[in-house]
């Protein structure tokens, strides 16, 4: 009996640092990060650097918020990066093209990448295909499409059109506010909190939880399994949707797959984020986190003079660590 | 034709233990090559942990074990194959490559085990071997074909197949008639008829007792880990059968109220899914506990979700108070007053990875939302310590991940969480599996508690002891059908277990 107790006591006291390094190890980064470039830099720690790395994780924020929704079912979206490339390229045609006014064409925008989410749930939730492969061909299916929408070329104001006159649209003021600080953080603090919210103070959320956490429990606990996953699916594309959105409204063109490079550091950020201050599972708060630290990494880095080629092999490193945190610690 | 020698087998003080539990002790077994031996008992007998031991699958048991009158040493698959002995599993899924070949699958213990240092695979070899077997056995399936194209039954001799393929004097079949239909079991009688005209000795694992009788020459008798009796199935009787299998009785204390039975309640009419239900017709009443009785692979569990709408079903309607019931999924099941405490509590029943205050409301949880949306975590927590409480479930706090409980603890919790609900029919299955003997009564109180608010109870169990206890009525389930409907009062496990076996 004394024994027990006396090793219960070791046990509590005994410092788990793998347990720590799992909780908090995310935010300890951050620190160290910041310490070292602010160090090595006197200009990082400026107030304009900090709003500029704020600025820049924003759009990746977003798109990354779409994707731990679709964690949070159990599913995975890869669709994300096409689909931001797909709002970005309607919502200028929109403007460029078609003369619209910014509330039309944001509307259009956001309603044909709702479409690609309606493609994507259905396939994965009544096909019963495999979310990763699923979406991954759904990744190419929206950037095909998007790329023949656009012929496959750039669209910018005053664009040679295919009959050779120029675009006549413009697009207005108002709309290019919205990729401009202060609102592009506006607008991604509103994201983070309104979705920290969804899943954690509401019945929706607690459910894409219990989803995610087990299917066949769930559904014979009568929630409607299916119909939180097409959401899931459908939310996903919508924050996809903004994102790309705001990335029109900061480069004012659509490039060619522009939203293409965000999709990996999205998952980065969403897979960073399951374990932010022990959470566990995929989470909002948790993924702005992992953003920042995506942003400070990209940013000090970029200080330091690391060219921009080789800064796939950092970020590619930080989330096969991110994973190797998630995996090892759910055996 | 040179007559064939027959070669005995022995199976000498045979006893095993996992932790807690003593599977099986002193346990005697003889059969010869050549018959069929049948091996019966009830759930738990320690049948299939004996077959194992002979099989290899165990390396701590104690006993000897001798073949032809020599002892051999069995203590790994690989060592049973070698002296011949070779058995085929229930799951025949689990034990084949569904993308390759029905001759890769017969080979694979020769592509595995004997290609030593060869690299090349001989296709023309593994497809003439294969297809000589087949030819043995009269099987007619083409070894190109592929192993997912093929019916259950076929899977099956596939299997069969494959234990022949080498050497083989002993094949243990373990419930092998379990998934199949009445002309694929007779295709498989004729091929251990055939096996046992080779000289092989089948032994011969089932619950039905009616094709025992049928194929076997002997019978051996099992009970809680213990040789009861071994018999020549000509010299007995179905009855006989049956009562050594049950044994004394054991006197379990069911908190056993009488409770008011009103009117009708919940009425199934002619209830068929698309693979194991046939025209399911039952009631029940306010205040009932009805048992749907059956041995493993009879249909209980199919039926639990078949009326919980889990499983499509594919004719028969559910009445409740007289309303028809439309339920195409369990979230229509649960809105229209059902609620199901499912037999995998692990997978189905319980969210291991949320909180104890998560489960308990999960199945209701709007009740405890502002506007339908937003968790009123404070409401939430008093309801769940209530719970805790009136079912003395054993937890430090309400917080506490379901995970980290004692299965009884976790089974109550499953149970907990449709007393949120306004439930009118509660369908258990089998809810004392895996619950330890505390746990078992508070449980069995709960359900009564439950009748005598007058809900209407479905229990399901394999565990007839239960049955006998706990309920009103009982149906009893063979083959996917309701055989016999009993009054509890007017019956007795024997009765039960007779009609569960088939008999008529």
């Amino acid at each position: 009996m004394s024994t027990g107790q006396q090793r219960q006591v070791k046990a509590a006291k005994s410092f788990d640092f793998f347990d720590f390094l799992y909780k908090y190890g995310t935010i300890v980064t951050i620190l160290i990060l910041i310490a070292v470039f602010g160090t090595m830099s006197s200009s990082f720690l400026m107030p304009s650097n900090i709003i500029n790395i704020l600025r820049s994780i924003s759009i990746v924020t977003i798109i990354s918020i779409g994707i731990t929704i679709s964690l949070s079912v159990g599913g995975f979206d890869l669709s994300v990066g096409s689909v931001a490339s797909l709002a970005n390229a309607v919502v200028i045609s929109m403007f460029v093209w078609h003369s619209q006014n910014s509330f039309i064409g944001i509307i259009i925008a956001v309603a044909v990448c709702l479409l690609a989410g309606l493609l994507n749930s259905f396939m994965i939730v009544k096909m019963k295909i495999p979310d990763m492969l699923m979406t991954l061909a759904t990744m190419f299916i929206i950037q095909g499409v998007a790329l023949t929408y656009t012929r496959g070329a750039t669209v910018s104001q005053n664009m040679v059109m295919p009959d050779g006159t120029f675009a006549q649209g413009k697009i207005s003021a108002f709309f290019s506010k919205i990729g401009q600080v202060p609102w592009i953080i506006i607008i991604m603090l509103v994201v983070v909190v309104v979705v920290h919210i969804f899943l954690n103070y509401t019945k929706h959320g607690r459910y894409m939880y219990v989803i995610g956490g087990n299917m066949e429990a769930a559904k014979l606990s009568g929630i409607p399994v299916n119909k939180y996953r097409v959401l899931a699916y459908v939310l996903s594309a919508g924050f996809a949707a903004v994102g790309g959105i705001m990335l029109a409204s900061r480069v004012m063109t659509a490039e060619v797959n522009a939203g293409a490079p965000y999709l990996m550091d999205a998952v980065a950020a969403a897979y960073i984020g399951f374990s932010v201050a022990g959470a566990g599972r995929p989470n909002a708060f948790g993924t702005f986190v992992g953003a920042i630290l995506i942003g400070i990494l990209q940013n000090g880095l970029v200080m330091m003079s690391v060219p921009y080629y080789a800064m796939d092999i950092v970020k590619g490193t930080v989330l096969a660590f991110a994973l190797a945190l998630t995996y090892y610690k759910q055996k | 034709m040179i007559e064939q020698q027959a070669i005995r087998l022995d199976m000498k003080q045979v006893t095993i233990e996992f932790p807690g539990v003593k599977a099986l002790n002193n346990v005697d077994f003889t059969t010869e090559s050549g018959t069929s031996h049948a091996l019966i008992g009830a759930n738990g007998a320690g049948k299939s942990t004996l077959m194992k031991v002979l099989s290899g699958a165990y390396n701590h048991y104690t006993g000897a074990i001798w073949i032809d009158g020599q002892a051999v040493h069995i203590r790994s698959p690989k060592d049973a194959k070698d002296l011949g002995i070779q058995i085929v599993y229930q799951e025949v899924d689990t034990a084949l490559i569904p993308y390759l070949t029905v001759g890769e699958n017969i080979m694979l213990d020769d592509t595995v085990n004997d290609m030593g240092k060869r690299q090349w695979m001989n296709w023309k070899r593994i497809h003439s071997n294969a297809k000589a077997t087949l030819e043995r056995m009269n099987v007619k399936v083409s070894t190109k074909k592929l192993v997912s194209e093929l019916t259950l039954a076929e899977k099956q001799m596939i299997l069969i197949a494959r234990a022949i393929t080498k050497e083989c004097r002993f094949l243990i079949l373990d419930e092998p008639t379990a998934p199949l239909s009445h002309a694929e079991t007779e295709e498989l009688f004729r091929i251990v008829r055939d096996l046992k005209k080779n000289n092989v000795g089948v032994i011969f694992i089932s619950h039905r007792l009616p094709e025992l009788f049928e194929i076997c020459d002997d019978i051996t008798v099992m009970r809680d880990g213990e040789f009861v009796i071994k018999k020549r199935i000509a010299d007995t009787n179905q009855n006989d059968i049956v009562e050594y299998m049950l044994g004394k009785k054991l006197d379990d204390q069911f908190p056993k109220v009488p409770i008011e039975i009103g009117e009708t309640n919940f009425e199934v009419k002619g209830l068929s899914d698309s693979d194991k239900l046939r025209n399911i017709d039952f009631y029940v009443r306010k205040g009932e506990i009805i048992g749907l009785a059956g041995l493993v692979g009879a249909g209980k569990t199919e039926l639990c979700k078949a009326l919980f709408g889990a499983s499509r079903v594919v004719s028969g309607e559910r009445v409740l108070q007289k309303r028809k019931l439309s339920i195409r999924n369990c979230n229509d099941a649960v809105k229209q007053g059902l609620a199901l405490v499912p037999e995998e509590r692990r997978k189905e029943g319980i969210l291991v990875l949320e909180s104890v205050v998560s489960n308990l409301t999960v199945a209701n949880l709007s009740k405890f939302c502002a506007y339908s949306t937003f968790l009123q975590f404070g409401k939430e927590k008093k309801e769940a310590q209530q719970l805790i409480q009136d079912l003395g479930i054993k937890t430090p706090n309400e917080q506490a991940k379901v995970k980290n409980l004692s299965g009884g603890n976790q089974q109550k919790v499953a149970i907990g969480k449709w007393l949120t609900t306004e439930a009118e029919v509660y369908i258990f299955d089998e809810p004392t599996k895996g619950v330890d003997v505390g746990a078992k009564k508070d449980i069995f109180k709960l359900i009564s508690q439950l009748a005598q608010q007058g809900k209407s109870i479905i229990y399901a169990s394999c565990e007839l002891s239960e049955i006998v206890g706990i309920t009103d009525r009982v149906y009893v389930l063979y083959d996917g059908e309701i055989v016999k409907e009993l009054q509890t009062s007017a019956t007795n496990e024997e009765e039960l277990l007779f009609y569960s076996t088939g008999g008529k």
